[in-house]
């Protein structure tokens, strides 16, 4: 039996009238990367609230073991804050200076920004602050990831790039990751397991599991074959074009 | 430097082709002696210093007590619907129609200035700290949140340096607004200053000290938004305005 690092079981959870999850459970596995997509307005982004306890359940339970860092749609660096001083807010727990110095470094190269230390959030590309935005939610010893559409803000290319960068970092320092996002190729890009969601009130349609190493191509038949199985279950898509082969 | 140099020789066009009468349209020659004369005989800098010392206690007192009234009221809904009303009846009403009450309460001299000043200032900071207050996004409290930041910390380091631009702005615009009143408030409630000069002046027929006093109060009124604007340089404010 694999460790649980996240829960929620049995979970209900209304905003007035409105019901947006009615008994609803899911696991997560230490070290595991789930993704969660579903329509807009779903409650992707709840659950994400519900895991790191911002909001609780009208019912059922949740659970978490370890450390949560969540990385917010929009962006959440301090602009106050130099690229150095926002990544240090996640080592703040680190009493030793030197030590606390030398982990900021190797988060500067991890995220490649070292020549960018000093410089404040809205002098960097939307692509430099999301790897900012990553590295402070990396730094220290955390344990669960919680990346609520981290990349939407970003133009397709750059959002490819983030997603090898986003494997990259997650080589180097393995994390359990739940990635909330409506970009399809981005969950079966990066994800172990897709978990899909419906509209409102949300319930789990499917799992897809994803066995392929990261990073992934997006030209990857097993990439293309979820991308096309997810779209199925969110009906955008027929069951037939499943059966087209993949050339 | 070129648009003030065009002014001085239309000025002294004017005046030398006798478009108004001398007693009542100074030649830049007259304005310039009239300065020397108020300089070197001193009262030109108790003026200043008077002006300034009351500009800058009013002004002090509004921000020191206006940021924090701002807030407060900024983070409490309900507080901010009861006391908001009265506040904006305030800021609305010209300090100036308080100058009986100030000779009134205060006498003739430092005070009823320093009060008219405060009720200048007051009311703009705290409504531009409540609208910084409201303005700063949900988000960096999560972020702090899920920091660990103590109440202290969310105070001095994400309320206040995430207010700080726009209430820079919120301050260069009230002191000005003080200079104003300081001038007009002077002219009726002052013994010494710049407002008391000019009415002086006037007083005396001494259109050319008149003159020189409208400029001394301009100068000064532009360095004090000059010395204001350094603080829009400081590296960690400067995001609000280069964004």
């Amino acid at each position: 039996m694999k460790d649980k690092a996240l829960f929620v079981e049995d979970a209900s959870l209304s905003f007035d009238a409105i019901a947006v999850f009615q008994h609803l459970s899911l696991e997560i596995f230490r070290s595991e990367f789930v993704a969660v997509v579903g329509p807009s307005g779903c409650g992707k982004t709840t659950l994400l609230n519900l895991f790191s306890r911002f909001i609780r359940p009208s019912q059922g339970k949740i659970g978490c073991d370890g450390r949560v860092r969540m990385v917010y749609q929009h962006d959440s660096l301090f602009p106050w804050q130099t690229v150095a001083e926002n990544i240090a807010l996640g080592l703040r727990q680190l009493k030793d200076q030197a030590e606390r110095r030398r982990q900021l470094d190797d988060l500067l190269r991890l995220i490649n920004l070292e020549k960018f230390c000093d410089h404040y959030p809205h002098q960097l590309s939307g692509g430099m602050r999301q790897r900012v935005e990553l590295a402070r939610a990396l730094a220290g010893d955390t344990d669960i990831l919680l990346l609520d559409e981290p990349f939407s803000s970003l133009d397709y290319l750059t959002r490819l790039r983030m997603r090898n960068e986003l494997a990259r970092m997650l080589a180097q320092r393995p994390r359990t990751v739940v990635l909330v996002t409506h970009d399809i190729e981005e969950a079966a890009q990066l994800a172990d397991r897709i978990v899909v969601l419906s509209a409102r009130p949300a319930r789990i349609c499917c799992e897809l599991k994803m066995d392929l190493p990261r990073p992934r191509e997006l030209t990857h038949p097993q990439v293309v074959d979820t991308t096309h199985r997810i779209l199925a279950e969110l009906g955008l898509e027929h069951e037939e074009s499943l059966a087209i082969p993949v050339v | 430097m070129l648009v003030l140099f065009a002014a001085l020789l239309i000025w002294s066009a004017l005046s030398l082709l006798k478009v108004f009468p001398e007693s009542v349209f100074p030649s830049p020659l007259a304005v310039a002696k009239g300065f020397v004369e108020e300089a070197s005989n001193g009262r030109l800098v108790d003026d200043l210093v008077a002006s300034l010392f009351r500009v800058t206690t009013g002004f002090a007192l509004s921000v020191f007590s206006g940021v924090p009234v701002g807030l407060w009221l900024g983070r409490h809904a309900r507080a901010r619907a009861a006391f908001l009303p009265a506040i904006n009846f305030f800021r609305n009403l010209s300090p100036l129609a308080w100058i009986p009450f100030a000779i009134l309460w205060f006498g003739i001299g430092d005070l009823p200035t320093i009060f008219l000043i405060f009720m200048a200032a007051f009311f703009p900071i705290v409504i531009a700290t409540i609208a910084a207050v409201a303005n700063i996004p949900s988000v960096y409290f999560r972020v702090a949140h899920d920091y660990g930041f103590s109440n202290n910390e969310i105070l001095t380091r994400v309320t206040l340096p995430a207010i700080a631009p726009q209430v820079i702005t919120a301050l260069r615009v009230t002191a000005g607004l003080a200079w104003l009143v300081v001038v007009a408030a002077e002219m009726i409630a002052g013994r010494a200053g710049l407002g008391f000069a000019v009415w002086d002046a006037r007083n005396g027929l001494r259109m050319d000290l008149l003159v020189c006093g409208m400029i001394v109060i301009g100068v000064i009124g532009v360095v004090i938004d000059r010395v204001l604007l350094q603080l829009t340089k400081i590296s960690s404010v400067r995001w609000g305005y280069e964004r």
